[in-house]
């Protein structure tokens, strides 16, 4: 089983937390650092939007940014630049979506 | 920047039928969901995607299409291509597939640029006001292989 570093925290072969339960901002930190990302106020806002999400168990898709009324598709691009979805639910310690738009 | 060997993918859409429009739009916004670079050159047929006023009554081919599992001579009766086209709007929209003009609007605001053929739009005899608004220009094929002019650039004809 894969940990993320210096951390118990189990992580998918892909980085993705197993346990949701075990992720906080730390860990949320230690994630966005190793994509190249430095987190501000407005970063985690989007990421507990994010988990609010699956928590009500919505499916994640770039079409629900765009419905979201917290960001635009725009913004999702500027903050999580190379793949924002994929990245952002890293962060947020939720699956990686599997839908294809 | 995406940390795969791919960096950008062209794609060059010569039809309008609904299966080649979507598949066009489904690779290049997964292509920007991955980081990857994308643009679209519409050209021919493929302009009926991002003329305001038919991008959102595009069709499936139901003649000539043995996948469809229709005979021909069916296919081709009056009504076919909409009936299909309907059932398969339904299906698409079951798995929140958008629209072609929300689509469009999502591909543009991902920032995958969408290039209208100038040679095809002259041939059509179209204005720059029947294109929709987030088009980024009207290309001629030696502009749009500029745009390839990077390494682990990929090109796509559809």
């Amino acid at each position: 089983m894969e940990t993320l570093a210096g951390t118990n925290v189990r992580v998918n072969e892909e980085g993705y937390l197993l346990d949701f339960s075990e992720w906080n901002r730390e860990v949320g930190e230690q994630i966005a650092q190793a994509e190249g990302i430095t987190m501000t106020p407005r970063h985690w806002e989007v990421i507990e939007w994010l988990q609010d999400q699956v928590k009500a168990d919505k499916a994640l898709s770039i079409r629900g940014i765009k419905k979201s009324g917290v960001l635009d598709i725009k913004e999702f691009y500027a903050l999580f630049p190379g793949g924002p979805l994929k990245i952002s639910t890293k962060i947020a310690g939720v699956p990686k979506p599997k839908s294809c738009i | 920047m995406s940390k795969t060997k791919v960096k950008k993918m062209l794609f060059i859409l010569s039809k309008a039928t609904i299966e080649n429009v979507y598949a066009a739009f489904i690779m290049a916004n997964g292509a920007r969901m991955e980081g990857i670079e994308a643009e679209i050159f519409f050209t021919f047929f493929g302009l009926e995607a991002i003329q305001k006023k038919k991008m959102n009554g595009l069709h499936v081919a139901t003649v000539g299409n043995p996948a469809m599992h229709i005979p021909t001579m069916v296919g081709g009766l009056p009504g076919m291509e909409a009936l299909a086209t309907k059932m398969m709007k339904k299906e698409m929209e079951k798995l929140d597939m958008p629209p072609v003009d929300e689509f469009l609007e999502i591909l543009s605001a991902s920032g995958v640029k969408l290039w209208a053929c100038k040679l095809a739009v002259d041939m059509f005899h179209l204005k720059e006001k029947d294109l929709i608004d987030d088009l980024d220009g009207i290309l001629t094929i030696g502009d749009f292989y500029n745009q390839a002019d990077q390494e682990g650039t990929q090109m796509l004809f559809i």
